[in-house]
C-alpha cells in the first residue's frame, strides 16, 4: 500500500484516535502513516459492538420480566459472556447459571458476590439491582 | 522522571520493545523488532474460543516478541509476575522510583483511557509505564496511541490483574542489560530463514500456510450452517486481522518494512528488496479480502463463501512465493 492509499475514513470506532499503518512513500521507503479509520474495519467493529449491545438489551428484558437475576444483565453489560465470566471469577459455568436464578441469587453469600464484584468492576449493591430506565 | 520518548506504533508488543530498547541506547525500529523476533506468522486454533469464536492470529503468541528478541540479541530482560495486587503495585512504584521504564501486560477492557468503542476483553495488551505523576496517576506510553496517556492506579491494577485466558498476573518487564553495538546481520539471516521455513513447512494445519488453507476450508463449510453465525465468524476474521493487536494485514506491511530495512543493511540487497515489495502486495491482498468480507456481512447480502475461500487460498499461494524468495537470501 502506498501512503496515499492509507484510508482516512474518520471511523467513529476510532473515537478521534489515529492508528499507525506502515506504507510506502514515493521513494520506496516504508514507514508509518497515521490513519483516521477504515470503513471496513469500522463495519466489523460495529458488528461486534452491536452484537454485545443486543445481548445486553435482551438480557435487560429477561431480567425485567423476573425470569433471570440481575447478574445476568450485568454480565453482558460489562461485555462478558458465560465463558469470560467463568474465567474471570474462577467459578464453574454451572454454578454461575444457578446464580442467574432470581430466588437463588437473592440468597447469595457476601463472599461469592464479592468475587463477582471484583471481576466485573461493580459494587455488590449495583450487581443486585437492575438499573432503571435503560433502553426506554 | 525519565527522559523517555513515546512513539506511536502499529502493534503493541513490538512497539513497546522498540521504544524500550531505544531508550536504553539500542535504536531498533518497530519493524526490526518484529522481524528479528520472528513474530510474523498465521495461527488458526479452531478449538480455542474467544467469545465463542476461534482464535486467529497474524503474529506470534503474546510475549513471544519479548522473549525472542531477548534471546536473539542477548539482552538481559527481567520478567516478574505477582500473586498479589498490592505487591505488584508496590514493585512497579519501586522500579519507577529507580528511574526505570517498565513494560506491562494488561487487559484492554479495564484501561480507562481506551474509548468505549475499543474496549473488549483481550488480556494480552502491552504498554510502558514511564513515570508516576502523583499518588494516583501513572504516565503510560501505550504504543497504539498517538500520545502518552494518564491512567489511575485503580484502573491499571485492575487491567494488570484481570483473570482468565492469557491472564497477565501483573507481568512487569524491563531490561537489565542492553548491548548497544549489536551486529544485526547474522540475526537477520537466521530469523528470515526461520520465518520462511515456519510458514512453508509447519506440518500441522494450525500454523503457517497450512493454517490459512484450513481457515479457507472452514469458510466453505459455513454455508451449511446458520447464516447469523457465518456473518459473525467472517466479521471476526476481519476484527482479528485489523484490530486485536492492531495488525492483521498490517503485520504483512510491518514485515515488508523489516525486509526493506534489512536489504539496506546488506547494501541494498536485491533479493530482500524484491521480497519486501512482494510482501507489501500480500498485505494489499489481505486488505482486499477484508473488504470483500465487509461487503458480504452487510444485512440482506448473500455470502459468496466459495469466492472468499478461493481468495484465501490464493493469498496462501502468494505468501508462499515470498517465503521462497526469502529462502534465496543467504547474506552474501
Amino acid at each position: 500500500m502506498d501512503i496515499n492509499s492509507v484510508p482516512q475514513d474518520d471511523s467513529s470506532t476510532y473515537a478521534k484516535h489515529k492508528k499507525a499503518i506502515y506504507a510506502v512513500d514515493e521513494d520506496g521507503r516504508v514507514g508509518t502513516v497515521k490513519s483516521s479509520g477504515w470503513e471496513v474495519e469500522e463495519a466489523a467493529t460495529k458488528q461486534a459492538l452491536h452484537d454485545l449491545e443486543e445481548q445486553a438489551r435482551d438480557a435487560y428484558e429477561v431480567v425485567k420480566k423476573g425470569e433471570k437475576s440481575s447478574l445476568y444483565f450485568h454480565m453482558f453489560d460489562v461485555r462478558m459472556d458465560l465463558q469470560v465470566l467463568s474465567e474471570s471469577t474462577g467459578f464453574f459455568k454451572w454454578t454461575i447459571k444457578k446464580d442467574f436464578d432470581p430466588a437463588k441469587f437473592a440468597k447469595i453469600s457476601e463472599k461469592r458476590i464479592g468475587v463477582y464484584s471484583e471481576a466485573m468492576g461493580k459494587t455488590p449493591e449495583e450487581l443486585k439491582e437492575l438499573p432503571k430506565g435503560l433502553y426506554e | 522522571m525519565s527522559n523517555f520518548l513515546h512513539s506511536h506504533s502499529a502493534h503493541c508488543e513490538s512497539g513497546v520493545m522498540s521504544s524500550m530498547l531505544s531508550h536504553h541506547g539500542l535504536k531498533l525500529s518497530e519493524p526490526m523488532v518484529f522481524g528479528l523476533s520472528s513474530a510474523m506468522t498465521f495461527v488458526y486454533l479452531p478449538f480455542i474460543k474467544l467469545g465463542g469464536l476461534p482464535l486467529i492470529a497474524y503474529r506470534g503468541m503474546p510475549k513471544s516478541i519479548i522473549k525472542n528478541i531477548r534471546k536473539n540479541l542477548d539482552i538481559k530482560m527481567k520478567l516478574e509476575t505477582f500473586r498479589d495486587v498490592k505487591k505488584g503495585e508496590e514493585r512497579l512504584d519501586e522500579l519507577l522510583e529507580e528511574g526505570k521504564v517498565v513494560g506491562a501486560q494488561t487487559s484492554v477492557y479495564w484501561l480507562e483511557y481506551f474509548p468505549d468503542e475499543m474496549r473488549f476483553h483481550f488480556n494480552a495488551h502491552n504498554l510502558i509505564i514511564y513515570d508516576k505523576k502523583d499518588a494516583d496517576t501513572y504516565m503510560i506510553s501505550d504504543p497504539v496511541f498517538e500520545n502518552a496517556q494518564e491512567c489511575s492506579v485503580k484502573s491499571l491494577n485492575k487491567a494488570r490483574f484481570v483473570k482468565g485466558v492469557m491472564a497477565p498476573k501483573g507481568l512487569l518487564y524491563y531490561p537489565e542489560h542492553v548491548p548497544t553495538d549489536v551486529d544485526l546481520k547474522p540475526v537477520i539471516i537466521k530469523t528470515i530463514k526461520k520465518t520462511a521455513k515456519k510458514m512453508l513447512n509447519t506440518p500441522v494445519p494450525i500454523e503457517g500456510l497450512k493454517a490459512i488453507k484450513s481457515l479457507a476450508k472452514t469458510i466453505r463449510k459455513l454455508q451449511k450452517g446458520d447464516k447469523r453465525y457465518a456473518k459473525l465468524f467472517l466479521g471476526h476474521i476481519v476484527r482479528m486481522q485489523e484490530e486485536i493487536g492492531t495488525g492483521g494485514a498490517g503485520f504483512r506491511y510491518i514485515y515488508a518494512s523489516f525486509l526493506k530495512e534489512s536489504s539496506e543493511i546488506f547494501g541494498n540487497d536485491e533479493t530482500l528488496k524484491e521480497a519486501s515489495t512482494m510482501m507489501l502486495e500480500v498485505g494489499d491482498e489481505w486488505r482486499d479480502f477484508a473488504l470483500n468480507i465487509a461487503k458480504a456481512i452487510k444485512p440482506k447480502k448473500e455470502i459468496p463463501y466459495d469466492a472468499l475461500a478461493d481468495q484465501l487460498l490464493a493469498i496462501a499461494e502468494q505468501e508462499a512465493t515470498v517465503y521462497r524468495k526469502m529462502l534465496e537470501f543467504n547474506g552474501k
